[in-house]
Formats: structure tokens, sequence, C-alpha cells
């Protein structure tokens, strides 16, 4: 199993270095990481659809950024994606935890673990749900469609999926 | 009081190489109509989002001066945005919001800017450096200044509800005004 100090170090690898986002507990132990990697820019953000126009910017400004969050987030992003990320074609990588999955959580998260994945796909943003084995492959493809298509693509973490 | 067209026109007269955010509605059509460039950012939807992206800009390339022309109703949808901007406390962001105290785009509904000192916030968020003008004479001094100085900058321009005819929507695909601005940021 990946452990999130290795997820952390690959994604540095593959050139993102620029993380913003909120919080969740799907994978705190990234935001840790975040927090004590001073050598790399992780500015916290005051809520998801801000994290998204900073990631914008940071791309518009030719770096490679990342967007954390729980799909509580994605609520509130859905128009900072469909408006202007998608819109402007801007390149950017999400990281989304999956609260709510299966119907097995705190009942705030029912609904949106439930919709979040139709959601994505109705404004037209690809993911890749993360499997333990996979975690690495499923990042690259995600990483490359991003590329190809010069849009948001998501990837999708449920707990236990890091070690 | 002066109109925001010519209070935009008057802050873009100053600009040279700063990349500009522009928020949406009216204010990203007058300076699409009155100074249109390759280092300006039309954010034509996404309202609220014009100081992220700014940020974002400023963070991502700190030698380059980065200006966000804004709007009241923009501020007031995102006001953690002045907190973060305080936090970070980028030396190189100049957040200009021109205040009329409605929704121009939608029809001139009122805003409640006209109870709430946004210059007041961004002061005490963090800003280095805040300016409320209520009159023209000073706005091409103090936006010079400001792109000078040390920041972050707020200034808060005061202007009339009005909005002034002939102004075209900026006539880019969204696409194109990524590509230009990137090209424009990478232009060192």
């Amino acid at each position: 199993m990946v452990t999130s100090d290795e997820f952390y170090k690959f994604l540095k690898a593959k050139g993102i270095n620029f993380f913003t986002g909120v919080p969740d507990s799907t994978f705190k132990e990234v935001f840790r990481l975040l927090e004590q990697d001073v050598a790399t820019t992780y500015i916290p953000a005051v809520s998801e659809d801000v994290a998204i126009g900073l990631a914008v910017g940071g791309r518009l400004g030719g770096q490679f950024p990342m967007v954390l969050m729980q799909n509580s987030g994605l609520g509130v992003s859905i128009n900072a994606l469909a408006s202007l990320a998608t819109l402007y074609k801007v390149p950017i990588l999400l990281m989304i935890g999956w609260r709510g999955y299966q119907g097995k959580d705190a009942p705030e998260h029912l609904i949106m673990g439930e919709s979040m994945l139709n959601l994505l796909q109705d404004i037209g943003v690809p993911y890749e749900v993360l499997e333990a084995e996979s975690v690495y492959d499923d990042t690259e493809r995600a990483i490359a469609q991003m590329e190809t298509h010069s849009i948001p693509v998501a990837l999708i973490i449920r707990k236990g999926i890091l070690a | 009081m002066i109109t925001r067209s010519e209070a935009i026109a008057c802050t873009l007269s100053e600009i040279t190489d700063e990349l500009v955010v522009v928020a949406n509605g009216m204010i990203s059509r007058e300076a699409f109509t009155h100074h249109d460039r390759e280092a300006n950012f039309y954010m034509i939807g996404s309202m609220g989002l014009a100081c992220p992206i700014g940020l974002g800009v400023a963070t991502a390339q700190p030698h380059r001066r980065v200006v966000v022309l804004d709007g009241d109703g923009n501020v007031l949808m995102n006001m953690g945005t002045l907190a973060m901007v305080g936090e970070l406390h980028p030396a190189n962001l100049v957040h200009i919001v021109f205040d009329n105290e409605v929704y121009g785009s939608t029809g001139g509904q009122r805003s409640i800017s006209d109870h709430v000192r946004l210059d007041k916030i961004a002061g005490a968020a963090g800003y280095a450096q805040v300016v409320r003008l209520e009159s023209t004479e000073a706005l091409r001094p103090t936006v010079a200044d400001m792109l000078k100085q040390d920041g972050p900058s707020f200034l808060l321009v005061k202007v009339g509800p009005e909005n002034v005819s002939g102004i075209a929507r900026v006539s880019y695909p969204p696409e194109i005004i990524t590509e230009r601005f990137m090209r424009a940021a990478s232009n060192q």
C-alpha cells in the first residue's frame, strides 16, 4: 500500500509545485506534509471555490497546481469549475476526499457522497477513483488526461486508500 | 461623481507591463473597450474569484506586479480572500475596487457596500496600504504610486452607479484569453 508520504513525493516528482485547498480528514496526513514542507508553495484557502481561483491563477503564472478538498467542497466549487477552470481550459489537478462513500458516513455527507461522480460528469470534469493497488497508474492517467485536454481532472480518494 | 468607465480608463492609462486580472461584468467590458492588451485576464464568469486568481498569479510570479480590477459585489461575495491577502502579504499585488454600491451588470440592484467599509476591512485584514478615494483628482497619482510601492495595496474608488453606453462585450473566446495572458505572463 502506498503511504501518504510516498504519494506526496510522487505528486511533487510529477511536477506539482503549487498546492492549495481546504482540509479533509481522508488525507489529513498529506496536509501535515504540506504544512511541514517549507520548500513547496501551499496556500490554505478559506473556501474551495477560492482555491480553484488560486489554482487557476497559479497555472496562468506558469505553475502546476493541485487543489485538495473534501467532496462537500465540490458543491462550493461547481461554478468555479464550470465557468472558470473548464471554460478557460486551465489544467489543474483536483484531489477530492470521497465522504459518504456507500452511504457509510455522517448524515451531512450522504447526499454528496451519492451524487459526486454524476456532478463531476455533468460539468465535464473527468475523474479517476484511486484504487489501493494502482494509485500511481491512476494518477498518471489523470495527469495525462488533464494535459491532453487542458482541463481540470479529479483524483477521488476514499478512506484507507493511502496508508 | 466619476463614472466607473472613466475610473477604469484612468487606472489603465497608468498600466505598463503589469499583469491585470479583471472582474466579471461591466468591469471586464470597460477594461476591454478602453485598454485591451494581452496581459489583461478578463474573468467573464466565476463572480467573486478575481482576487483569488490575482493572488494565485502574484504567488506564482513574485517578480511581476499583479493588479486586480474588482467590484464591490465581487469583494463582498468572497470577503475571506481579503484575509488570505493579509496573511500571505504579497508585496506585488495591487487590489483596486470600483465601488458603485450596486450590481451594475444585472440592473443596478443594491449591494450592501453603502453600509460596509470595504477599505477598513482590507486594512484590518492586513493589507500594507489602503486608500479610499471619493473624487477623481487623486486617482492617477494614487494608482501610479501603488504600482511602485510594496503592497499588498488596496484602493477603493467610489464611482457612480450608472452604466455608460457603447461598451462592447469581450470578444475573445475564454481559451484565447488564457493563451494571451499566459504568453504575457511568461515574457519577463
